[in-house]
């Protein structure tokens, strides 16, 4: 009862000092929700479109619920991309790469980060450079060079720019670390040096264990760039390697030789439903990825203060 | 084992023992930098200059001065047009992602129920955009904002606009949720920089009678501003890096076109990088201007 009598209208609608009101509450949902659903619709239709048999495609009555669950479009989909064996190249190319520049850039990082020495500025304006230049600028003499010691369609056209700290994006990874160890206590490793401990032991023993939540956000930011990347993977890895997203631009192509046009009855011809599910299966393992390790997405780049002013 | 010298001795040593031990530290990085950043970009821009063309013995080259700059520049028509169309396209995204990235950190940074909910569905984008995911979603008219679908008239109206004027309005109608698909890094990095304004500001300004409105404009968004020139300079970047960005896939082609290749396609990037450093240094002065003013 006295409660009640303590209520009070105005601060239930309006809010005040340490409370949202009801009004802005439901302001703030409703504008989030819109907002949410503009920025999903994409994968919602992406998604809807796959699971459409062909009956459906051709009926406008069906628009977002699909009279049946069809899996047809998948299973061509699946055959299309060659499926198991893309998905295990993606991950080979994504992952074994983003791991090596962690380390190195880490390396890096730390020497910003820890050591005084002359021309650190110069150094930190030709790390901007790195992210700056376009891809383009540097990709054919490169390839060029690749050709000349066979490395073409090989893992290793990858790995070489990553273990000398120039892989994909790596300016990144660079401000990430150099920021996470500015921001670690000093007073463990000099304690270690005192004590004689060498750098590179200081850095293994002490920097690093201390880092851990550093490594583990590089790696996953690292992995997905490395995925998503399709401009540098054609060109260097065109013939040898077959990633996922460079299978899934060559659809139309591949559908084509597994289902020749003039072979094949109407309900199996290319259709808008196929290849969305090709698209869909392509960002499958990211999206999974991602809601098993949303917090380290989330949470990480707060943590570690990518800004760093 | 230092103890027996001078002590100034002493510290010079320790000084460059230091300062060795840290280039150690990034000698792999400047090797690196040396060999697969400085040395192409310097073949490139000698490419840039010769007719390149490679034959199955090696490369042929034959010096032509800036032949290439001024075929990409005058007699190339697709080229400009393409440049001038993402110049436009980026000048137009910009605006749109750095609000919308901003406003969306500032409803974050809220407290609320649900909201990890919330911050998963605004990230999701970095994780799935590659350019093969994009171009499938454009072709299929799934990055269109529903329901935004214009009548006839507006259609006829949009069609009789000059061209320059036509473009941007039509790229913002067919691209809308894409273009908010690129906030997501923009996002996290507004959130962490909110997060680091201190909160004792906030709680002396309403002693003083700021209302929230107040607060924003006169707290918040100043605190905002180096923030946003880096989100900014992030979001120019990656919009010009995308593979699926026009002048890129046109510069790719020419590469292994007949009556392009290696030197003429060099050249363009070349003059795309120009574009690029040009349309950063234009945005960096607007926004450092206006960020010292602020501040007084």
């Amino acid at each position: 009862m006295n409660q009640l009598k303590h209520f009070n209208l105005k601060s239930f609608l309006l809010g005040n000092r340490t409370r949202y009101g009801l009004i802005f509450n439901v302001l703030l949902y409703v504008l989030l929700i819109a907002i949410g659903f503009v920025y999903l619709y994409p994968l919602l239709f992406m998604f809807v479109t796959s699971m459409k048999s062909p009956a459906d495609l051709l009926n406008p009555m069906v628009q977002w619920i699909p009279t049946e669950v069809y899996t047809g479009n998948y299973v061509k989909a699946y055959r299309v991309l060659d499926y198991p064996h893309t998905l295990a190249s993606s991950i080979m190319i994504s992952l074994i790469p983003s791991v090596i520049q962690t380390v190195v850039c880490s390396f890096v990082g730390y020497g910003l980060a820890r050591y005084r020495f002359r021309g650190k500025n110069l150094i930190f304006i030709l790390i901007l450079a790195t992210f700056i230049i376009p891809a383009q600028n540097t990709a054919i003499p490169q390839m060029l060079t690749y050709r000349k010691f066979g490395l073409l369609g090989n893992i290793n056209a990858l790995l070489l720019p990553a273990v000398m700290g120039q892989g994909y994006k790596s300016a990144i990874f660079i401000l990430i670390f150099y920021q996470t160890f500015l921001s670690l206590p000093k007073v463990l490793e000099e304690a270690a040096r005192l004590d004689g401990a060498s750098d590179l032991k200081i850095f293994v023993k002490i920097a690093l264990p201390a880092a851990i939540p550093s490594y583990i956000i590089s790696i996953i930011f690292s992995t997905v760039w490395y995925w998503n990347e399709t401009y540098l993977t054609v060109i260097f890895l065109e013939g040898g390697i077959q990633s996922l997203p460079m299978q899934l631009s060559k659809f139309v192509q591949a559908y084509e030789n597994l289902y020749p046009p003039g072979t094949v009855n109407i309900f199996d011809r290319l259709n808008e439903a196929v290849k969305l599910s090709g698209t869909f299966l392509n960002i499958l393992p990211l999206l999974l990825m991602y809601f098993v390790l949303q917090k380290w997405f989330v949470e990480s780049i707060e943590r570690t203060g990518v800004t760093g002013e | 084992m230092n103890a027996g010298r001078p002590f100034h001795k002493r510290g010079i040593k320790n000084r460059t023992r230091e300062a060795l031990s840290g280039y150690l530290f990034i000698l792999l990085w400047i090797i690196g930098f040396a060999v697969f950043t400085v040395v192409p970009l310097g073949q490139t821009l000698f490419y840039s200059l010769n007719q390149v063309t490679v034959s199955a013995t090696g490369i042929n080259l034959e010096f032509i001065q800036w032949q290439n700059y001024t075929r990409a520049f005058f007699t190339d028509p697709t080229f400009v047009g393409l440049l001038i169309e993402y110049i436009i396209e980026t000048l137009v995204s910009l605006p749109i992602i750095l609000i919308f990235s901003m406003i969306i950190a500032l409803f974050l940074n809220l407290k609320f129920r649900f909201k990890g909910v919330f911050r998963t569905i605004f990230f999701l984008p970095v994780v799935i955009t590659s350019g093969p995911v994009i171009q499938e979603l454009v072709a299929q008219g799934a990055t269109s904002v529903p329901g935004l679908t214009l009548s006839g008239t507006a259609l006829e109206f949009i069609a009789d606009l000059p061209r320059y004027l036509r473009n941007p309005i039509e790229y913002l109608l067919t691209s809308f949720i894409l273009i908010l698909w690129f906030s997501g890094v923009q996002i996290l990095i507004y959130l962490s920089s909110l997060q680091k304004i201190d909160q004792s500001i906030y709680e002396a300004a309403a002693i003083d009678g700021a209302s929230a409105w107040e607060s924003f404009w006169k707290i918040t968004l100043p605190s905002l501003s180096t923030t946003t020139l880096i989100v900014a300079v992030y979001t120019i970047i990656t919009l010009s890096h995308f593979s699926e960005n026009k002048v890129i896939k046109y510069i790719y082609g020419q590469t292994y076109a007949v009556g392009g290749g290696i030197g003429y396609s060099s050249a363009m990037s070349f003059l795309y990088f120009f574009v690029l450093v040009l349309l950063l240094a234009i945005v960096f002065l607007l926004m450092n201007y206006r960020a010292k003013k602020q501040y007084g």
